[in-house]
């Protein structure tokens, strides 16, 4: 019930962060809810990827755009900055290659929407530091040996990785273990002790598109400018 | 001017659209100054004619998609799959099912009399393509005054019409189901067919095509280019587990070359009963047919720049696991052209070890996708 909770409260936080009637691409979209809930609210043209065949048939069910397929061999063939957004949530520490799925991220799309959960939180520092053990906790719910979460790291961890790839955080919000949020540009706060789950809305520094725009359609270049 | 008309067919028990004056050019050139489509039609269509779905047959398919089939004696092929609360639920949908050009369940195809003649097409019949048959498609939905289809559903050869929907008639269609199909029939695929030919032509009963003037049929020569095409339907596994290397009605090997073993008891009875119900020369037709689809070079060029009413069509493509006939890879390339535009496009591969033909069987997550697909996205384009 808790966990379910705290994935509506995630998805409702990237919501806030997306503007009406953009272009979605979540990957990782498991049953579509999300993208659905983003149509519904936003009226946004949203599209999906899943590697789960029951779940990807769950939201093709629903009429939602959903590729069968994996996020780390598959995102290849959307074309440069063909999204408004795209939505990595709960899965960056899964992925096989973290850094080339941000990078791709931020080629499919003009923003990138990155949430996981924060492996610097309190209650992981206390269960590691006290008992000695791999933490398992409600974010973190699985044995070390049997998980899908294979790159585990923290707020400062991710901070600085978007640092050395010139990616630029726009906007972050924290969650602590109890659904509270907050602002994780606060300096007055112990961010990345409080922080259970984070949510940052992501892109390029000085990134110009350069849209073509004939009758019909509307060609995109992908040019960083990066300073 | 062509004329059309509808006429009801008793003996074959379906509809027939008959054009005439038609001057219809096909691919190769010649012209087909008159030609039939055999149809039939289930459910009803709605006032604002909003609920039209096309499904198109595979290679050996017919128009009797559901209910009862007076060639065969038994149920439409995909009776499973259409009808009254099936997954394509003829209680919501009015589907339209047509024998392809070329074929020979009533349309107009080699076994076929010429135009006001009364000699018997044959070996004469012009070559025809996928392009031709959707050409034809598209006359018969203007004959029952539809202006857009809600769907163009198809697996196989009928995958291949329905992609050539999507780029020759976009604008007359909002859905389009493509199960197991390619942009492009394989080298591969290609072999199998020119061996299936190569039997029949073969056949001393084949007469150039023109056997039924002879009044005789080239059987042994179609049995083997089923035998051959079934196999390639099936996949090692499922073909392991359903006959593995049991004996057929004995408990000793022969030591001769009778059908001792079940697979090939099976074969044979495949390849008997196909020559009972279809045409060989039909046979040649529609698998070159399938053999000259290609679009691998076109099929980007043309949603990108040349038809862009297509942006709003929604794609559904299906593949299975171990089809090796129609490989998940090649679907995919459809979904992939088709993401790179930023189209809206669903795809899904089923796991199943049932091979090609698992389009036509028991695949609960094919009639999930199918009824989902379809009824969803008909809510939100009829709301």
């Amino acid at each position: 019930m808790n966990s379910i909770k705290s994935i509506r409260k995630d998805w409702d936080l990237i919501e806030s962060l997306i503007n009406e009637k953009s272009r979605v691409l979540d990957v990782g979209c498991g049953e579509g809810d999300l993208i659905q809930q983003l149509e519904k609210n936003l009226q946004a043209n949203v599209h999906g990827v899943e590697k789960d065949q029951g779940m990807a048939l769950k939201g093709i069910s629903k009429g939602l755009n959903i590729t069968h397929g994996d996020a780390e061999k598959d995102l290849f063939q959307y074309a440069n900055q063909s999204f408004d957004y795209v939505i990595l949530s709960q899965t960056l520490q899964a992925m096989i290659e973290p850094k080339k799925i941000l990078t791709e991220l931020l080629r499919v799309g003009s923003k990138a929407i990155v949430s996981f959960p924060n492996f610097g939180h309190w209650k992981i520092r206390l269960q590691l530091l006290l008992l000695g053990k791999m933490p398992i906790t409600e974010g973190l719910p699985y044995s070390w040996y049997d998980t899908p979460n294979i790159h585990f790291f923290t707020l400062k961890d991710f901070e600085n990785l978007c640092k050395d790839m010139n990616i630029v955080i726009e906007s972050s919000i924290g969650l602590t273990s109890k659904g509270k949020q907050f602002s994780l540009n606060s300096t007055l706060l112990p961010t990345n002790i409080i922080t259970h789950e984070a949510i940052f809305l992501l892109s390029y520094k000085n990134f110009e598109p350069i849209k073509i725009k004939t009758t019909n359609k509307m060609f995109a270049k992908n040019s960083a400018i990066i300073n | 001017m062509s004329d059309i008309e509808i006429k009801k067919d008793k003996e074959l028990d379906c509809s027939i659209a008959e054009f005439t004056n038609a001057n219809f050019e096909l691919v190769s050139g010649s012209v087909l100054e008159s030609f039939k489509i055999a149809f039939k039609t289930f459910g009803s269509l709605n006032k604002n004619q909003s609920n039209a779905i096309l499904i198109c047959h595979a290679l050996t398919g017919d128009q009797y998609v559901s209910g009862h089939n007076p060639i065969t004696e038994r149920d439409g092929w995909w009776s499973r799959m259409v009808g009254p609360d099936k997954p394509i639920d003829t209680n919501k949908f009015f589907v339209i099912c047509s024998n392809v050009l070329g074929g020979c369940s009533g349309s107009t195809g080699p076994k076929q009399k010429k135009d006001d003649e009364d000699i018997i097409y044959g070996g004469s019949f012009p070559s025809i393509t996928i392009k031709d048959m959707v050409s034809a498609q598209v006359k018969l939905i203007d004959a029952l005054k539809i202006d857009k289809l809600f769907s163009v559903v198809g697996g196989s050869m009928g995958a291949m019409q329905a992609l050539q929907w999507s780029t020759d008639f976009p604008n007359r269609i909002q859905t389009i189901v493509h199960i197991a199909g390619a942009l492009k029939h394989s080298a591969q695929n290609i072999a199998f067919h020119e061996v299936g030919r190569q039997a029949i032509m073969n056949d001393p009963n084949w007469h150039t095509g023109n056997y039924i003037d002879k009044e005789s049929i080239p059987e042994r020569g179609l049995s083997v280019a089923r035998m051959i095409a079934h196999i390639t339907y099936l996949s090692e596994d499922a073909m392991h587990r359903k006959f593995g290397r049991k004996l057929q009605s004995r408990d000793i090997i022969s030591f001769g070359f009778d059908a001792d073993f079940q697979i090939e008891s099976y074969l044979r009875y495949q390849g008997r009963s196909f020559v009972e119900r279809f045409d060989a020369n039909s046979y040649l037709y529609l698998t070159r047919a399938m053999d000259y689809f290609d679009h691998s070079e076109t099929y980007r060029k043309t949603l990108e720049f040349i038809n862009n009413e297509n942006d709003n069509i929604k794609y559904l493509i299906i593949s299975f696991t171990s089809d090796w006939l129609f490989p998940t890879r090649e679907n995919k390339e459809i979904v992939e052209t088709l993401n790179s535009l930023s189209r809206n496009v669903s795809f899904l591969e089923i796991d199943t070890d049932k091979g090609h033909d698992s389009f036509l069987l028991d695949e609960p997550d094919l009639d999930i996708a199918m009824r989902g697909f379809l009824e969803s996205n008909y809510g939100k384009t009829n709301e």
